[in-house]
């Protein structure tokens, strides 16, 4: 069986200021807000459109692609 | 692409609010530096006082921070002295248009090398949420109790009617857009302009209701109007609305390109 | 039928600051008209492009100080000229000059004040204001020309301290002294003495631009030469990253303000005359100076024991020279054109310990020999 593969979300969370806005703006809704940080709830639902990485501002969230790893 | 290249980690996280849209563009502008692919070596930017006026701190670049409103007015010296450097000036609403409004309109009817990135978010933000000259009318803040009797600026429209090379608007929500005009921008040879308009959650936002940075980048999104759909809309139809998009894109002789030909007749002359 | 010497010249105290700027290697101004210093604009928007250099008119004085210093910034030897109501405005960024310490030249023609005052008369009323114009405790450097061959020199010698101690440097001149024409001879380029900026010898990751070093001058690297660093006016430490840390803000203000403390005695240049049996002592500068020097010369023809010092250094003030020459006298006159800016610091150098004369004008005219020589051979 084949694994499909998906991008690698990560979160610093000492830069994360807890904005939402990765949470809010996913078209996806892969993110949930954890009780302090986001939390990459469905990573399997990522389409890679880094959305969410170019709209953290604070530079907290790094998105690479499958091809990348 | 990898943003770490271009911080100073050591500085990091930055100091702006959760919510706050400042870092959301100092991305876009990061990233189209990296795929424009210049080096490091030849950027400098610049900026006032104000929480836009902060950006510098954390780029490795050529950085400057100057006093309230005069970003390019330094820039302008800068950039004439070491004409190779892409300068960048960064600014807010206050520093651009209040403080700064005069350095403004020259540097753009001067049309000399520069791209201003003006991070609009209707507020003096740094200094606890006094009226700026982007309040639309009504509008309260720390210094506009009762709400902004005055009228707001349409800095796009200034710097049109100034004589920029180039100017666009956008907003943190439409970040694609935004990557964009900043390109068109720093590629465009003359003064050019790229208005972003950026929530300010903490003091905007609070002392208007306006709900957290997700509520303000959601009527961002739902309130944006491109300037070829506001052509048909009437005057109340555009009331409250965020007209985007390109306001100018002409080419037209820079500053620098016209005085190097003063340099050459005054030495043919000797 | 003899050749003329291309050397003498027949200047006008503002062309003579501006051709003095070109022989010190200034390649930027950046200015905005004002009555009585605009000649210096207007011979360097023609003569600048000549030399490759840039010569701007900035939307007000504001940004002419701003350009300057982000010209400085950028490597070029940098200056902007104005007068009373402009050098008012330039404070804000003079004093970002002085903190971020970047050189650069400010040329004051000073004129009647206060505010709009006397625009075509001459005045010293900015003794102060250019020593204290800008808010917080600064290290300045203020040279006062009494002579169209002297704005020649001081000019030069203003971006020579500017680069030496990476730090604005004011010419304070006055409505007479800038547009008075008197016959110069040119100094050869090579008695001039040039003088550069310190360039980093390290590799930029090594870079301080604010380094505590025994000279107490940090070596500064120009925009785009490879070394990214930070400038700004708020506080900074070595990094030139701003710091709220107490003992790091103490040590680089304490070094900011003692840089040219320490280097005061290559700094300070007074002239004196007659002094070294004077019972009478004139202290003047600029051009109320070369009244007090006919003043005093006419006071010794006919017997009387006067002196002179003449402060060609303003700030730092030369209290030391002042104390010492002024032991010996019995009676000190400052003549200056304003209500005794000057006089007040001589009291301060001698302690009270005699009287000090004021003579004073600030009603446009000039202060005569005559008014000096009378206060000189008054009978106590």
């Amino acid at each position: 069986m084949v694994m499909k593969k998906f991008p690698k979300i990560t979160i610093n969370e000492q830069w994360c200021k807890s904005c939402e806005i990765c949470v809010e703006f996913c078209p996806k809704k892969v993110f949930d807000m954890g009780r302090f940080y986001p939390v990459v709830a469905r990573p399997e639902d990522c389409i890679d459109c880094k959305l969410c990485e170019k709209l953290c501002p604070d530079f907290a969230i790094t998105v690479t692609s499958p091809k990348e790893t | 692409m990898d943003y770490l290249q271009y911080l100073r980690l050591d500085k990091m996280p930055h100091i702006w609010c959760d919510g706050c849209g400042h870092g959301i563009i100092l991305k876009s502008i990061l990233r189209t530096i990296d795929k424009l692919g210049w080096d490091k070596n030849d950027i400098a930017m610049v900026s006032g006082i104000g929480c836009s006026g902060r950006t510098p701190g954390y780029v490795d670049f050529n950085t400057l921070h100057t006093t309230h409103g005069r970003a390019l007015a330094f820039a302008t010296g800068l950039k004439i002295a070491k004409p190779k450097l892409h300068v960048i000036v960064v600014s807010g609403d206050g520093d651009a248009a209040a403080i700064g409004g005069n350095h403004f309109i020259h540097a753009a009817r001067r049309n000399i090398d520069i791209t201003m990135i003006i991070y609009n978010n209707y507020i003096y933000g740094m200094t606890g949420g006094q009226v700026s000259p982007t309040t639309p009318s009504g509008k309260k803040a720390s210094t506009a109790p009762y709400g902004n009797p005055d009228m707001a600026f349409d800095i796009s429209r200034l710097a049109q009617a100034a004589g920029a090379a180039y100017v666009a608007r956008s907003t943190v929500y439409h970040v694609g857009r935004t990557d964009k005009y900043i390109e068109q921008a720093l590629k465009k040879t003359g003064f050019s302009v790229v208005e972003i308009l950026t929530p300010c959650p903490t003091s905007y936002g609070r002392q208007n209701k306006e709900g957290t940075a997700v509520d303000m980048m959601m009527y961002q999104k739902s309130n944006s109007v491109s300037i070829e759909r506001a052509k048909k809309m009437s005057e109340e139809e555009l009331e409250g609305k965020i007209i985007t998009g390109v306001f100018v894109d002409k080419e037209q002789e820079c500053y620098l390109s016209r005085y190097n030909e003063i340099v050459k007749r005054a030495q043919s002359i000797k | 039928m003899e050749k003329p010497n291309p050397n003498i010249k027949m200047w006008q105290g503002n062309v003579a600051c501006a051709e003095g700027a070109l022989a010190a290697g200034c390649r930027f101004f950046a200015g905005y008209p004002i009555t009585p210093s605009s000649e210096i604009a207007e011979v360097l928007s023609r003569r600048l492009p000549m030399f490759g250099g840039k010569f701007i008119q900035m939307e007000d004085e504001i940004g002419a100080m701003g350009a300057t210093i982000g010209a400085s910034l950028g490597g070029v030897k940098a200056m902007t000229a104005t007068s009373g109501p402009g050098f008012s405005l330039k404070q804000e960024n003079l004093g970002f000059a002085a903190m971020a310490e970047v050189p650069c030249v400010i040329i004051n023609v000073q004129r009647g004040g206060p505010s709009t005052g006397l625009p075509t008369h001459a005045a010293q009323g900015e003794l102060m204001q250019a020593r204290w114009g800008t808010h917080g405790d600064h290290p300045i450097i203020v040279l006062s020309p009494c002579s169209v061959r002297e704005t020649y020199d001081m000019t030069v010698k203003a971006f020579n301290l500017s680069e030496k101690y990476r730090t604005p440097v004011i010419l304070l001149s006055d409505e007479i002294v800038g547009h008075l024409t008197e016959k110069v001879e040119v100094p050869p380029i090579e008695e001039l003495g040039l003088i550069n900026r310190k360039k980093p010898t390290v590799s930029p990751d090594k870079y301080l631009p604010y380094e505590m070093d025994e000279t107490d001058i940090p070596a500064m690297a120009n925009f785009g030469e490879g070394y990214r660093y930070h400038v700004t006016g708020l506080a900074h430490d070595e990094t030139g990253f701003p710091t709220n840390d107490p003992l790091k803000i103490e040590a680089q203000l304490e070094r900011l303000n003692r840089k040219i403390d320490r280097y005061r005695d290559d700094i300070v240049e007074i002239e004196t005359l007659y002094t070294d049996d004077a019972e009478i002592l004139v202290i003047s500068f600029g051009s109320t100076a070369r009244s007090a020097r006919r003043a005093v010369a006419n006071a010794r023809k006919n017997g009387t024991k006067a002196g002179l010092l003449r402060q060609k250094t303003v700030w730092p003030m030369p209290y030391r020279e002042i104390e010492a020459i002024g032991a010996n006298v019995k009676r000190i006159i400052v003549a200056e054109m304003n209500l005794g800016q000057l006089a007040h610091e001589v009291e301060w150098a001698v302690r009270r310990s005699k009287p000090v004369v004021r003579v004073n004008k600030i009603n446009g005219e000039p202060i005569t020999p005559k008014e000096i020589y009378n206060s000189i051979v008054i009978k106590e």
